[in-house]
């Protein structure tokens, strides 16, 4: 901005303003623009994360037989070590990974071919492909974990009648299905998005360059491969970024399906153990804990994220 | 007869005919043959259809009343029971399906409006102004982008409850106007949309920095705003874990948690099973038409977030 002025400005007026703009009023100026997203920002993540710390830090304790008045006390980690000594809660921890490792490369590999398939020169009505695999995004997870749910049930599902059909049994809802259709549902959920993002990524590659490979003799096959892939690697490292951060937030899904099967329990993934810390077990300190243990686990998988891609970007 | 309907298929053919080719040509550049175009577009349908299959399923399901959804087949019409269903979904409870409808677009509506608004007037700031700590207070941002939206909704709730404001619309309404990713976003917009000059013009013209907003940055931002606020009415259209935890009263729930209230419901009763799946229908409704009608602004929302 302060380059550019001189030139938008008669000469001998520009000094003395720009010098006011600057340092005088502008933080003044700036403030009033930044104080609303400041002050909720304030009440809905700083104060909220801060009062977690330190609820995590103490503890609820009945004196005696377990009558009277609960007292409050400073138990230190005693809250950590007693959420990571939860075998339920590192059960769900594991399960996470898991449904990740199933998950990230199923959605992100299908959005990649989805994408690159879309740009193929011999692609048509992609308007309306478009349209179409961004539908699921309109729909909400609830709705969707629900539509799911009755496309697993026996008796009223098409799927599992095909499947029967075709001297496939397949029970959907039990314990050893129930966390692929999990994965299904967020496959379904989040394909379409990153397919637009990848799109548009890939339009933006030069026609110059994919021209250059045609005429060397590559074929569409090869240059997607060698050419167009690698070009969108910074927008599939964003992806996996937003993706990581989201499973990590896994609750909706699963406790919707919840009340379809029995093979899915009260603290299946980290977020319904919180929950049901906070809830069913009234253990607000633990919950606090296990929050900030999710939390902490979001910043350090996006921070190695974050140092992967940009060395994958570097080299 | 003959001598005049092979006139008019002449004339029709060499309009349509000979456009269609050339336009292929032109994309096509002689390159494909028949059996990769089959192959690309034939996967491109399959894809497709695992994605609008669902929603069709819900559709056609939402038509059938109860005996005709275990009865027949689920792509064929039973009796059409479509208004019978709707007629039920809005008589359950004394109509509270639309009073639910009506919270979820009082939440999105006013997070998407004055939520986006605050975000974009922290992202012009952050552009268009000089001030110290500018740098610290954008990390600030972008670690509330980082940060799981629900590892703070139960912080928020054990918080809400302490200064009394759990099952109260505050308890909503004030955690979704905090959209770190829309500041981030209104940064980048309004880096490419505002040019620093026409805000200098502005100023020695004797705007002052909060009419030039209103009056020149604002509407020039104006397809960000739209982009902004579209990705948050969905996202708190969305919202599952924020309201469940925060309200307890029926009469302020959105529409998602009450809807899977029915669904605990139709576990054991499966006469609520149509309401479910008609209640589902029409709460999708809303955002189906938003989304078809502003397809040009999420498109260029997704590819701010991810490519710059």
């Amino acid at each position: 901005m302060a380059t550019q002025a001189p030139t938008a400005v008669p000469q001998p007026a520009a000094p003395q303003r720009r010098r006011s703009t600057a340092s005088g009023t502008g933080g003044r100026t700036a403030a009033l623009f930044l104080v609303p997203f400041f002050a909720v920002f304030a009440i809905a993540m700083v104060a909220p994360v801060i009062y977690a710390i330190v609820l995590s830090f103490y503890a609820q304790q009945k004196s005696g037989l377990g009558f009277g008045e609960a007292k409050t006390s400073f138990v230190g980690f005693e809250n950590y070590l007693q959420v990571l000594e939860s075998e339920s809660f590192v059960t769900g921890i594991a399960r996470l990974g898991l449904y990740c490792a199933i998950y990230i490369p199923c959605m992100v590999g299908g959005a990649v071919v989805f994408a690159l398939l879309l740009d193929a020169t011999v692609a048509r009505a992609r308007k309306l492909f478009q349209l179409l695999v961004f539908l699921p995004h309109a729909v909400p997870g609830v709705i969707a974990a629900l539509i799911w749910a009755y496309l697993y049930t026996p008796g009223i599902s098409p799927v599992v009648q095909a499947l029967q059909g075709g001297g496939i049994q397949v029970n959907f809802l039990d314990a050893h299905m129930v966390l692929p259709a999990i994965v299904n549902i967020g496959v379904w959920e989040w394909t379409g998005y990153n397919v637009i993002i990848l799109f548009t990524a890939l339009q933006a590659v030069p026609r110059e360059i994919l021209e250059a490979a045609r005429v060397d003799g590559a074929g569409e096959i090869r240059a997607a491969v060698s050419i167009k892939f690698p070009l969108i690697l910074p927008a599939l490292s964003v992806i996996m970024l937003f993706t990581i951060i989201g499973t990590l937030q896994l609750f909706t899904e699963p406790s919707i399906i919840a009340k379809a099967t029995p093979s899915i329990t009260s603290t299946w993934v980290p977020n319904m153990w919180a929950y049901d810390a906070a809830f069913i077990r009234h253990n607000l300190n633990q919950a606090a804990a296990a929050s900030i243990i999710i939390a902490a686990l979001a910043a350090f998988l996006s921070l190695v994220v974050t140092r992967f891609s940009s060395r994958m970007n570097k080299s | 007869m003959s001598t005049k309907t092979l006139p008019a298929l002449r004339t029709k053919t060499p309009r349509t005919m000979p456009r269609k080719s050339a336009q292929r040509q032109d994309t096509v550049a002689g390159h494909g043959g028949f059996a990769s175009k089959l192959t690309v577009n034939g996967l491109l349908v399959v894809g497709s259809l695992y994605m609008v299959v669902p929603v069709l399923w819900l559709l056609f399901a939402s038509t059938k009343n109860a005996a005709d959804l275990y009865g027949t087949s689920a792509y064929a019409l039973g009796n059409f029971a479509l208004f019978e269903n709707i007629a039920a979904v809005a008589a359950q409870d004394g109509g509270v399906f639309f009073r639910w409808m009506a919270n979820s677009i009082l939440y999105a509506g006013v997070g998407a409006v004055l939520g986006s608004l605050i975000s974009v007037m922290a992202g012009y700031a952050f552009d268009k102004f000089n001030f110290r700590w500018k740098d610290s207070l954008f990390g600030f941002v972008l670690v509330g982008v980082l940060i799981p939206n629900t590892a703070t909704v139960l912080p928020m709730y054990l918080l809400a409850s302490v200064v009394g404001m759990t099952n109260t619309i505050w308890a909503v309404l004030i955690p979704v106007l905090c959209n770190p990713f829309g500041v981030y976003l209104a940064r980048v917009y309004a880096a490419s949309y505002v040019p620093s000059e026409t805000l200098e013009a502005a100023r020695v013209d004797g705007a002052g920095p909060i009419r030039s907003f209103f009056a020149l940055g604002l509407p020039m931002m104006m397809p960000g705003y739209i982009t902004i606020a579209l990705f948050q009415f969905v996202g708190v259209w969305n919202n599952f874990m924020l309201p469940l935890v925060m309200l307890q009263d029926q009469q302020l729930l959105p529409v998602s948690v009450g809807i899977s209230i029915w669904q605990g419901y139709a576990v054991p009763q499966p006469e609520f099973v149509p309401l479910v799946i008609t209640g589902s229908l029409l709460s999708i409704i809303p955002l189906l038409v938003a989304f078809i009608m502003l397809q040009r602004f999420w498109k260029s929302g997704l590819t701010t977030g991810a490519v710059k």
